[in-house]
Parts: structure tokens; sequence; C-alpha cells
């Protein structure tokens, strides 16, 4: 059964498997663990980013193609919707045909760029995506008629999906284990108060819905490119990248392998952008099509581990925590240092991405198969250790 | 040199349309600027014709000085920089660190001679500053991942990161105002009296630009051309065992051509301030994307492809931002779609990649 539904591509290191079980668990019951809207909604970015991530790692971990245009993908599926919603009002209708009209446009681009990277070596589809994604950032800024411009898309979701909606009448409760966990450290002594206080009354209302739509498109298509990737046609991407050559003389089509890897990618991004058009309800070219986003789908990808689908899980959740929580840490370090010129500047709260920057380039070097792939490299060790020892 | 092949087999042109696509074929860089320049002559008047294209012409010669560090380094070692941006970032910080804050007055003056002494200042700051951090980078980031570009790709975006983060812990998030000298405000305009063309009016900075832009190209076409070290370059560009075969150390060479990119890139960077008068962290990851353009249109590895290349994206930024506006951006990388589909190796290619 599990071997089923992993395709039998198993975490393969103790401590991996805890931190995806971990991973799983507080994302399943993510509105019953984390109370507060700031975790709400760092929770739904990590299920949005998860699939992002994972499909950015199907192009850059498995087929060694480095494209600069994710993005761009991410920002057609999200603007697909909320120019669907804004023409035609709040319905399933108008969100139905934003999807379609998403994985179209998504779909006929990546086969575009595709072709184009065709006629070039690889080294050039990095340089290509960069220069298009950027030219329609520009214009989705420029045509501001259509698009909002700068100032982005309202998405006015359908009232099942909104705060006003409830799905059970009564509320249910829920247990914050992060109150929990911060009164066992400060109070241990009256630990019933302190659980009394963790538990608080969640509302079943239409964001928690919304909540679990994502979540549970994330599990379905984090486990359909598990599948996929663990395929012959996976296989086929696997041996793209170790040896092109050698893979087209094999009898594989490599053109058409990695012309198809684009646009699997560039589709369920595009799905991805849609979800995250109806959970954030804001639409704007810096949430969807910065550049700056761009660096950190491929830091969260490098970070969490090339190659491996489970590199997404661990690299999106750690970055976006990060991204929303360090900041906080950052403050703390910051206000210890505080009146030193230099170094206050450094920890600085808003100093986090120099940080991350830094982490970026030794990961690299030091661990270029990312968080995973170390995890794996240890845990194969260890295993030889015993069987030799 | 395949130049003298290809001198060989061209046979003697026979009637105009011919010769035309001869012409086409074996000088496209001249081909396509010709295209360039006399399309936007049926859309708008002379007047504003010239202006756009002297505009033209000085935001391509600094974009030529921003990209030809990139097309150098990714020809002889065949590393992709795409930290590039930050040096750019960097020397307009440097260049208007000197302007502004140190050597205001002199720049403010409105002599000939103070104007020149903080302009030198400021550029020569710009591409030290510039230049010592490339020697930093190579050293340090680039250096261990030779040979892969997967990971070049990846470190250069790092590095670029912590270079923009370092920019705002040093000069502060805030964007930073940059008056141009006295001297160099206002424009210039020709006396009415002039047949055709009179009363064409000439911002004094593009003007300069332009003509610093052609001296940087001048000198770099001597320095490859004529001198050792462009010898080498061009071998390196070419078969980089070749060179290491005969006895030279390449790594020694691609650390001078990448400092000396690094720098030209903050010369380039400092230039732009005092165009733009606005300067913030992220301006070299905007102007990156041209640079791109422009290394891909005139081909990896060739100085007189990215000129023309260079040349080519200015032009049709301005051309098309005088006609629309909303499609300048989108034109750049059409022209770039466009070249791809004409001749994948750019313009004026040199190595085959």
């Amino acid at each position: 059964m599990l071997n089923t539904i992993l395709s039998g591509d198993y975490p393969r290191s103790r401590i991996l498997s805890v931190l995806l079980v971990a991973i799983f668990i507080c994302l399943a019951l993510g509105p019953f663990l984390f109370s507060g809207t700031r975790a709400f909604t760092t929770l739904g970015m990590i299920c949005i980013f998860i699939v992002v991530v994972a499909s950015y790692d199907v192009m850059l971990g498995y087929t060694h193609i480095v494209s600069f245009a994710h993005t761009m993908f991410f920002g057609i599926g999200a603007y697909a919707v909320a120019m669907a919603i804004g023409a035609m009002g709040s319905s399933f209708s108008a969100i139905g045909l934003g999807v379609l009209a998403a994985v179209l446009a998504a779909t006929a681009l990546a086969l575009l760029l595709g072709m184009l990277s065709l006629r070039v070596k690889a080294i050039f589809f990095a340089l290509v995506t960069l220069a298009v994604a950027f030219a329609f950032m520009s214009l989705v800024n420029q045509l501001y008629t259509i698009t909002g411009g700068e100032d982005g898309l309202r998405v006015r979701v359908p009232r099942e999906l909104g705060p006003a909606f409830r799905l059970i009448e009564s509320d249910l409760y829920g247990f914050s284990i992060t109150t929990f966990l911060s009164g066992l450290f400060t109070q241990p002594w009256n630990l019933g108060e302190v659980i009394r206080e963790s538990v608080y009354n969640v509302r079943v209302n239409g964001r928690v819905v919304m909540y679990y739509v994502c979540f549970f498109f994330s599990l379905g298509m984090f486990l359909l490119m598990l599948r996929m990737m663990n395929s012959p046609f996976g296989r086929v991407l696997q041996a793209i990248r170790e040896n092109e050559f050698r893979a087209e003389a094999l009898g594989y089509r490599t053109v058409y392998y990695r012309t198809a890897t684009v646009v699997l990618a560039a589709v369920v991004t595009a799905l991805a952008g849609v979800l995250f058009a109806l959970f954030n309800r804001y639409v704007n070219p810096e949430n969807t099509l910065d550049f700056e986003l761009m660096v950190f789908i491929l830091l969260m990808c490098v970070i969490g581990g090339m190659g491996t689908m489970y590199g997404a899980v661990v690299g999106a959740t750690l970055f976006l925590l990060a991204e929303n929580y360090l900041q906080d840490l950052l403050r703390v370090i910051g206000g210890l240092v505080d009146g030193v010129p230099l170094v206050s500047g450094l920890v600085g709260p808003e100093r986090w991405l120099l940080w991350f920057g830094v982490l970026f380039v030794l990961s690299v070097y030091f661990f270029p198969k990312g968080m995973v792939g170390q995890l794996r490299v240890w845990a194969d060790a260890r295993r030889r250790r015993r069987e030799t020892g | 040199m395949s130049a003298q092949y290809e001198m060989l087999d061209r046979e003697v042109a026979q009637g105009f349309r011919q010769r035309f696509s001869q012409f086409r074929e074996h000088r496209p860089h001249l081909f396509l600027l010709a295209l360039m320049v006399i399309v936007p002559l049926f859309f708008m008047d002379l007047v504003t014709w010239v202006t756009l294209t002297v505009s033209g012409l000085a935001m391509g010669l600094m974009l030529f000085i921003m990209a030809s560090g990139m097309t150098l380094t990714f020809g002889l070692m065949s590393v992709l920089n795409l930290g590039h941006g930050a040096f750019i970032s960097l020397g307009a910080f440097s260049g208007a660190t000197v302007i502004v804050f140190w050597m205001g007055d002199l720049a403010g003056s409105g002599s000939l001679g103070a104007t020149m002494l903080a302009l030198l200042a400021a550029f020569v700051f710009a591409m030290a500053v510039a230049g010592s951090l490339g020697l930093l980078f190579e050293r340090f980031v680039i250096r261990p991942v030779y040979g892969d570009h997967l990971k070049q790709i990846l470190v250069t975006v790092g590095g670029a990161i912590i270079i923009m983060e370092l920019i705002h812990v040093i000069w502060g998030p805030n964007e930073i105002p940059v008056p141009r000298p006295n001297l160099l405000r206002g424009a210039v305009i020709l006396d009415d009296a002039v047949p055709l063309i009179g009363g064409v009016a000439v911002e004094t900075y593009r003007l300069a630009a332009v003509l610093l832009g052609l001296l940087v190209y001048a000198v770099m076409s001597w320095v490859i051309d004529r001198t050792k070290a462009g010898i080498l370059i061009r071998a390196g560009v070419e078969s980089t065992e070749m060179v290491e075969v005969m006895g030279y150390r390449i790594k020694l060479l691609f650390l001078g051509v990448f400092i000396a990119g690094s720098a030209l890139a903050g010369l380039g960077g400092a230039m732009w301030s005092m165009y733009q008068e606005i300067i913030t962290a992220h301006m070299g990851e905007t102007l990156m994307i041209s640079v791109i353009v422009v290394i891909i249109l005139g081909g990896l590895g060739s100085i007189k492809g990215c000129f023309y290349g260079a040349i080519l994206v200015g032009l049709i930024n301005l051309y098309v931002g005088y006609l629309a506006p909303v499609f300048a951006a989108i034109a750049t990388v059409g022209l770039m779609v466009a070249i791809l589909m004409w001749r994948p190796q750019g313009l004026i290619p040199v190595i085959k990649v």
C-alpha cells in the first residue's frame, strides 16, 4: 500500500522520514494545530509552494534544465483565474474557465519556449527564459487596464471559499502547539493550565475549506509527480541529466522529453498559481512574477535537495518558515548586538535574505545534493557501517 | 581564422539581389543595424529620429560597456556569471558615492576641469570597487565550480543576492538620487539654420556617454586586436586547451579578464546612474536582462558582436519606447527571439556552444 502510494521511492533516511511525517501531520491538521492568521497563511503558502518547487525540481533536479520562467507560469495561472473572476463575477464556472485558460496559455508558452530552446544549446535556455519572463512581467505591468498593473487584482472568491461561509455550524476545537510548547518551557509546573490555554476554537469556514483544497491538491500533485519521476519517463529524464548524448544514442528523442518536461512543469505550476490566487485573494506582479520570487524558488529547490521530490517538501517548508519567522529570530539577535555599527546592520531583521544567500552558496559547495541528499548519504553510510561492522 | 576561408568561398556577386543576400548572410550585424535605423524613419519625422538615434546609441554603448565583460568571461572559460548585474549596481553606488557625497562641490561647480576630475574620480572608484570585488568573486565563488554550468548559475545567483544585500547594508535600502554634474545638464541644440535636422536637441550627457562608450570600444578593440594579451584572449576563446598547451596560464588570464569585465560593469553602472539620475540596488537585475539579450544577440564570446548587439538593443528600446511605450521591453526580447530563430549562433559567433 505504502509502496504504491510512494511509488517505491522511500525517504531512505530515518531523520528524513521523521521530518516528512512531521510536516505531513502539521499540514494535514494545520488549522487545528496553529492558531492565528499568520500561521494559517504560512501553512497555505507551504502547501502551494511545495507543488511549485516540486515541479521546478522536475526540470532542474531531474533533467538539469535551468529555467527562470517558472514564476511566469505561476503568474499565468494566478492572473488567469483573477481575470476570469473579474470578468465573469465570482462563480465556480469562472474559476473553471480560468483554469482552462491558464492550462492552455501555459502549454502554449512552454511549447514555444521548448521550441526555441531546441534551436540553441542548453545553457541558452536559462538566459532565454530569464529574458522572456522579464518581458512577460513588464507586459503585465504595462497593460494595467487589464491586469491592474503594479496595483494588481483583487480576487473575489465564491462565497463557499470565503470567510462568511460555514461548513459546520458549531465550532471545532483546535490545540495550539506553539502555545503548548512555550508554556511547557516557561511554566512546566502548572501543566493543566497550559493545556487549557492551548485549546482554542476553530471556525470551519470557507477559508478552511480553501486550505484543504490546497492541501489535497498539493498532496495529489506531489504523489503524481513522484510517480512520474519513478516511471520509465522519469528514468529517461535522469538519463538525459547524466549524459544527454548517451541517452540520445540509446534511441530516446531527448528533445521531446525535454520539451515534455518543460510543458509538464509549466502546467503544474500554472495550476498552483490558480490556487495561490484563490487562497491569497490578491494577485500582483510582486507576489507572482517577481524575479526575487524566482530566486526564492531556486533556493528552496537547491537547499531542499535537487533531484529528490522530498527535497521540494523540505526546502519549501524550511524556506517559508524562515521567510516568515527568521526575521523574528534576527530581531532578537539584533537586539543583543544593538549599537555595534556594522554588525547590527548585518543581523537586522530585514537582512534574513543575506544569510539565506550565504547558506545557499555554501550548500551548493558543500552539500550539492541539498538537505535530503545529504541525509540520504549519511543514512547510507550508517547502513554500510552496520553491515560491515 | 575562419574569416579568411570565408573570403575565399565568397563568389563574385552578380546582380543586386544576389549581392543583397550575400550582404545579409556575411554581414548580418550591418544588415540588421541598417534595417533598425531605416525602418523607424517611416514612422516619425527626421528631427525626432535624430534625437532618438543618438539617445539609442548612448544607451547601447553603456549596455556594451556592461555586457562586454560577461561575454568575454563566457567565451574564455565558459563561465556564465549571472551575478554580473550585482557588479553593475555596485559600480553605480560607488560612483554615486563619489559624485554625490565626496566630490559634490567639484561636480556642481560648473568648471570643466573640476567636473572632469570628479567624473574621473567617480569612474575610477567605481571600477576599482567592482574590479576588486570581481577578484574576490572569481577566487571564492566561481573558481570552485569551473566547468559546471548548473553550479555556476546557482552560485552566481547566490553571490548576486549576497552582494545586493551588502549594498543594502552599506548604503541603506532607499533609492539614492544622483544629480548630473552641472556641466552635463541640459541639451545641445542644433541651430535652426542647419538643413533638414535643424532644431535637434540632444542631451549633453547622452553625447558624452556616446563619446566615452566609443572610446572604451576603441581601446578594447585595440587591446583585443593588437596586444599580446588580446591575442591570448582570442586564442583562449577559440581553444582553451591549445593556449594551455602553448604554456600560458589560462586561469591567470581568465582572472585578469574577469576583473576587467567586473570593472567595466562597474563603469557602466556608474554611467547609468547619472543617466537615470536615481539608483536602487535592484537596477542591476533589470539591466541584466538587456545585457543577456545583448550577449545572445552578438554571439557569446564576441566583442564586436556584443558592440552591435548593444547598439541594436539601445536603438530598439528608444524607437519602440517612443512609438509604443507599452511594448519597449517586449520589443527587446522579441528582437532576441527573432534573431535566435534566424541565426541561433548570434550575429557574429566566435565559439561553438
